[in-house]
């Protein structure tokens, strides 16, 4: 299916250098008129780079870019702006203290005898809210909305300008299905403008529902385009890990028959916490692992921080081995043994600056006092151990920790857990922007580690991930701990229908 | 659509209202609780003490704060942006040493001025290049211009000098009457900074990027914003304002003196905090500080009303200034929790 | 080589061996150290004692900025020690009693700890920012001393007292040991136990240490403390420098040179990791400083402005854009930083 029409956007021979290492090496992208276009790789494997380059955020070293068949030179995302490149990036980089119509014109505001004009502004973002069937205040400032909103603010903002090429860097990382679906109408209704689209992003099944085509990069360098009708799901895996996607088969580990009997490690009883958390109960034994799924804002998050003391639970109790604890802070909630990993693995998890050695060895230390110093050779023999154990690459654990991949600095945060000998760890989306390839070493290790004893709470939006390591899957609708099924015969598209049912008590209530 | 945007539907009910109001105008709180201040401490001066006029009073403060008034509005700029500026006080007093200097030896007025506040925009223009270009931290960078202006300030003369040009202390001395209201021209100057920084904030394309860089320096670099060019300009403002300040408080003292605004930053910044604008960046308004410098001036004025020792003035600004951060950090952390 | 020349006292130390030498070469006398009465006695002595003050300050500094913080409030606290110590030294009958002293300084410390603890409450509980809450202080803190003094500046008579700043021991200064002391004592703390290690987590991402259990409230409130003890030593040791409370000039403008000496010595603002050793250079850097400027006939008054001077040459040397201009002439130094990841990438 291939098209005669040249393209919008074309790329050729995109080279960039950081020192030694070459980001991207003589890659081509093409991008035309209309398309849904998405740009896929592991990470390192340059798409952010390329996207960096067609933005205006950075120069090539070498190579060009072509916008409707003349050459550009960009200085400044401004530049790539002015002849309708815009970018919404992951971040919403939006200005979250100024208000709706202020950001969609920013830069650009309406003026009258060289003075900005507000009302003129309130119309026009009135009207691009309008034209994408928006139904949002544009005198509210954005901080009063969901995440979710504010990327469609920003998505207003790219298409009152005359956008010609709009990129979306991953924008669903933090939207619920609802949200999805709504953005993606969008996204069809800017195509049918003829607007063309880069989406980027992680998610499989997203990618091949809304683009057309797909180009892979691997290393630096352009692997090929394809259609999305053409290029069988396993076969795209192939060519972004460059080795035989193992990483889809199941693990084959759930086939184990669920533990049923043995005493719960940890039980909840009406536990709540804040506005999102309205009640759970749950029970886990030993070795088991329970996955948590449900629609953003069912209180996912929440019920994993109020049962590891990171947030103060305002009601119910937490009973360890039966016994009822309050884990009011995580130092508590370590003392039981009870060890968290947050999803914002970057602010909340690893600590960048810090070397793998000191974040490995940070809980321990944490735990055993200001007075109890670990000595230097223990602490580097402990981290050693840790970075053989979960294959930490690269094994240097002097090296800052915000010099390695997203997938390292998982597993440094969960050496750091696991350094401390819990009992129960819970895993708030693990796995989140994480290649595939380290995405199943981790869902393996969860395996094993369950396999040794350890109970897992595992969080993760990914419905096929949460079947693929749980035991049992927790449901989560609005707050409440709704249900709890054993995954062994459960189908995703099941689980989608119990997380999508609609409860009759919650309309309109909450975003 | 599912429920993603609720705010036309619930605009009709009372809570629904108050969310959008606050939804608009949230940044507009911490200054409406500077001017209940404001009117509480009115209030109360004006049934304590039985010779408490407000039009005198009011008239006064501004007559007394003057400096301070277009120190403020300097400050909030640069506060907006996130940074801060130490050298004020130091600029201050060495454009106005500098000032009685120059027309001590003879030069006209209508040179003096315009030059102390070139002086003053090329010292902030200095510190917004080292915090710009050079990546020094706002702190460090305004220390280093205090520093230079301070000794700069004393390398000009080691004592005072007194003021005997017509021109300038005319700024002072006439006085515009009305209803028991008065002011002179230095408080016309003071409001006036006021007024074109307000209108430079809310419309002119350079007061958004002004906002805009306070509240994500990066979002608006990526947005194609003139973050360089907003965040010099701010640096040079303040400065711009403080050479001004220089002008207003020779005038006001008669005199230049090296030693003048020692500690004067700090009472800035209490004003414009006080003023509701958030040091974080991105949130206030230059009327706000204007209502942070009159609750600074007019808690000296109670003070000395009272015969209390001076002393005083700094604990009880202290001490509000912390009222207001904590309700402030109540407020944002609130706001916070809700969305 | 390379290891060796981008260590981070590298350039601390260098400065202040060139200010040194720049010292030697204009007055030969500068190195020179005489003995009388069994006391050294030369400039390097002076800058050894008049450097105590600020020591203390800047190591107390060092650990607040370490947490990301700051601490305005020193110099007012330095003066509400004074003021407090001298206030009960001249309350009593006996001036010169050793007791009397020691209940003066004891007392002296004891309302500086406080105030070290009022600020790390406002801080690590409050959640204020540390300018304003330390700004707070500041603003009202000598306000406070001048309250104790009843507005003068009170001068007493005591030999025990005058003893701190201006005697001897081993031929010494008194008070040089008193700073090596609290070098002493604070770098056993810090890397002896994990309080250094913890206090780096702490401070270059608070949220993270405290998911991972570290008791992030309890070490910035410590540092407060700390900085607000230390402040109080350094109270005590300038007014018995002169023999007076002078709750006006007490530390005036010293949070400046302690952020200053911090800063010197490698320690960034922002927080995280921190080094001692560079404080420590730091301080005699700005003290040779002073000295130097004194003694080129400077008036004291004019000093900041080669204080501005050094501190701009300083600032610029560790600035990463300035060293890339000339390290790397071209594309590297011209491509925009859009992202921090990016910046590393070019240093």
């Amino acid at each position: 299916m291939s098209t005669v029409a040249p393209p919008l956007l074309e790329v050729r021979g995109a080279t960039v250098r950081f020192g030694v290492e070459s980001a991207l090496a003589d890659v081509g992208f093409r991008l035309r008129q209309g398309e849904v276009h998405s740009l896929m790789g592991e990470n390192g494997a340059g798409k952010s780079t390329l996207i960096k380059a067609i933005t205006g955020a950075l120069r090539l070293d070498a190579g060009e870019i072509l916008l409707e068949g003349r050459e550009m030179r960009f200085s400044s995302p401004a530049d790539a702006q002015a002849v309708g490149i815009s970018t919404v990036y992951q971040e919403i980089d939006l200005l979250p203290n100024l208000t709706v119509a202020e950001n969609i014109s920013l830069g650009r505001e309406p003026r009258r005898w060289g003075v900005i004009d507000h009302r003129a502004m309130r119309a026009r973002a009135e009207s691009a809210l309008a034209a994408l069937d928006l139904d949002v205040d544009p005198a509210s400032v954005l901080s009063s909305h969901p995440l979710a909103v504010q990327q469609l603010v920003a998505i207003a903002r790219a298409v009152s300008t005359d956008v010609k090429v709009l990129v979306l860097d991953e924008p669903t990382s933090s939207l619920d299905a609802d949200e999805v679906a709504e953005l993606f109408r969008v996204i069809r209704d800017l195509k049918a403008q003829g607007v063309a689209i880069v989406f980027v992003s992680h998610f499989l099944d997203q990618v091949y529902e809304i683009c057309d085509r797909v180009t892979v990069l691997r290393g630096g360098r352009l692997v090929g385009e394809y259609g999305t009708r053409e290029l069988l799901r396993i076969d795209l895996v192939e060519k972004m890990l460059g080795a035989a996607g193992e990483a889809l088969a199941p693990l084959g580990l759930r086939e184990v028959a669920p533990t049923a009997e043995g005493p719960s490690v940890i039980s909840a009883r009406g536990l709540a916490s804040g506005d999102r958390l309205r009640e759970a109960d749950l029970d886990i034994a030993e070795g088991e692992v329970i996955g948590v799924a449900g629609l953003l804002g069912s209180g996912r998050s929440e019920l994993a921080r109020a049962l590891t003391g990171i947030d103060r639970p305002t009601a119910g109790d937490v009973l360890l081995d039966g016994e009822p604890v309050r884990l009011d802070t995580p130092r508590e909630a370590i003392r039981s043994r009870v060890a968290y990993s947050s999803e914002n693995r970057r602010t909340e998890g690893v600590i960048g600056d810090l070397s793998v050695l000191d974040n490995i060895t940070l809980a321990l230390q944490a735990q055993q006092g200001i007075f109890h110093r670990i000595g230097t050779a223990r602490r580097r023999e402990l981290a050693l151990s840790w970075v053989e154990a979960l294959h930490i690459r690269p094994s240097d654990i002097d090296r800052p920790v915000s010099t390695l991949s997203g997938g390292n600095q998982q597993k440094v945060l969960l050496a750091r857990l696991l350094a401390l000998s819990p009992r129960l760890i819970v895993l708030d989306e693990p796995t989140r922007g994480i290649d595939v390839g380290a995405k199943a070493e981790i869902q393996r290790l969860v395996g094993e580690l369950s396999d040794n004893g350890l109970s897992i709470v595992y969080i993760s939006a990914e419905l096929d991930e949460v079947l693929r390591v749980a035991h049992l899957v927790a449901v989560m609708r609005d707050g409440v701990l709704a249900q709890i099924v054993p995954a062994a015969h459960l189908t995703s598209d099941a689980l989608l229908a119990l997380v999508a049912k609609p409860d009759s008590a919650d309309s309109g209530d909450r975003g | 659509m599912v429920t993603l945007t609720e705010d036309r539907r619930s605009a009709a009910s009372p809570t629904g209202s108050y969310r959008r109001f606050l939804s608009r105008h949230i940044s507009w709180v911490p200054v409406f609780a500077a001017v209940a201040i404001l009117v509480v401490m009115i209030a109360g001066a004006m049934w304590y003490f039985p010779n408490f006029q407000l039009n005198r009073i009011l008239s006064s403060i501004l007559l007394d704060n003057a400096y301070l008034l277009v120190l403020a509005v300097g400050m909030t700029f640069v506060i907006l942006t996130g940074g801060i500026d130490l050298s004020v006080g130091a600029v201050m007093a060495f454009t106005g040493i500098l000032c009685a200097k120059m027309l001590g030896d003879g030069v006209p007025v209508a040179v003096a001025i315009p030059a102390m506040v070139l002086i003053g925009a090329a010292i902030g223009l200095l510190i917004g290049v080292l915090v710009q270009f050079f990546d020094v931290q706002p702190f460090i960078a305004s220390l280093v211009g205090m520093f230079l202006a301070r000794g700069l300030a004393f390398v000009v003369s080691l004592e005072s000098i007194k003021v005997e040009n017509e021109g300038l202390l005319w700024l002072q001395s006439t006085r515009f009457s009305f209803a028991g209201w008065y002011i002179t021209p230095t408080g016309i100057i003071a409001l006036l900074t006021v007024a074109i920084a307000a209108f430079v904030l809310r419309y002119t394309r350079f007061g958004r990027t002004v906002y805009a860089v306070g509240g994500n320096e990066q979002s608006a670099r990526l947005m194609g914003l003139p973050v360089v060019r907003a965040k010099l300009s701010v640096y040079v403002i303040s400065g711009v304002c403080a050479g001004l300040a220089g002008i207003v408080l020779t005038a006001y003292s008669g005199a230049g003196y090296p030693l003048n605004g020692v500690g004067t930053e700090l009472d800035t910044i209490a004003a414009v905090v006080i003023g509701g604008t958030l040091l974080t960046g991105g949130s206030g308004f230059v009327i706000g500080s204007m209502i942070g410098v009159f609750v600074y001036g007019l808690i000296r004025t109670i003070i000395s009303f009272s015969g209390a020792e001076q002393s005083w003035t700094r604990i009880t600004v202290g001490a509000l200034l912390l009222l207001f951060v904590v309700v402030q950090r109540v407020i944002v952390s609130r706001s916070a929790l809700s969305r | 080589m390379k290891k060796f020349l981008t260590h981070r006292l590298v350039w601390p130390i260098a400065a202040l061996v060139a200010l040194i030498a720049v010292n030697t070469i204009s007055r030969p006398s500068f190195l020179s150290i005489t003995m009388q009465n069994g006391q050294f006695y030369g400039s390097l002595i002076d800058i050894l004692r008049n450097s105590a003050p600020l020591m203390l300050v800047a190591l107390g500094m060092t650990l607040v900025i370490a947490t990301r913080g700051i601490d305005l409030s020193v110099g007012a606290i330095m003066a509400v020690s004074g003021a407090v110590a001298l206030t009960v030294i001249e309350a009593s009958p006996d001036p010169g009693n050793i007791g009397v002293v020691f209940i003066a300084i004891a007392a002296a410390v004891g309302v500086a700890l406080v105030l070290g603890v009022w600020n790390g409450f406002l801080v690590s509980v409050l959640g204020i920012q540390p300018i304003i809450a330390t700004l707070v202080l500041m603003l009202a803190g000598r306000g406070v001393a001048l309250l104790i003094t009843g507005g003068f500046i009170t001068t007493i008579n005591s030999a025990p007292y005058k003893f701190i700043a201006g005697g001897y021991v081993l031929g010494l200064p008194f008070a040089f040991f008193v700073s090596i002391a609290a070098v002493i004592t604070i770098a056993i703390v810090e890397r002896r136990t994990a309080l250094g290690m913890l206090t780096e987590a702490v401070g270059i991402n608070p949220e993270a240490s405290r998911l991972a259990g570290v008791r992030s409230r309890g070490i910035i409130w410590g540092a407060y403390i700390a900085s607000g003890v230390l402040a109080g030593l350094a109270g005590i040791l300038y007014s018995s420098n002169i023999m007076a409370a002078d709750a006006n000039a007490a530390g005036l403008y010293i949070e400046l040179d302690a952020i200053l000496a911090v800063v010197l010595g490698g320690t960034s603002l922002a927080g995280g990791k921190f080094s001692l050793a560079g404080t420590v250079v730091g301080v005699f850097t700005i003290q040779t400083l002073k000295s130097t400027i004194t003694f080129l006939g400077v008036p004291p008054a004019v000093s900041p402005v080669f204080m501005a001077a050094a501190v701009l040459i300083v600032v610029l040397l560790q600035s990463r854009r300035f060293r890339a201009y000339f390290h790397t002439a071209g594309r590297s130094a011209l491509r925009p930083l859009t992202r921090r990841s990016d910046a590393k990438v070019l240093s």
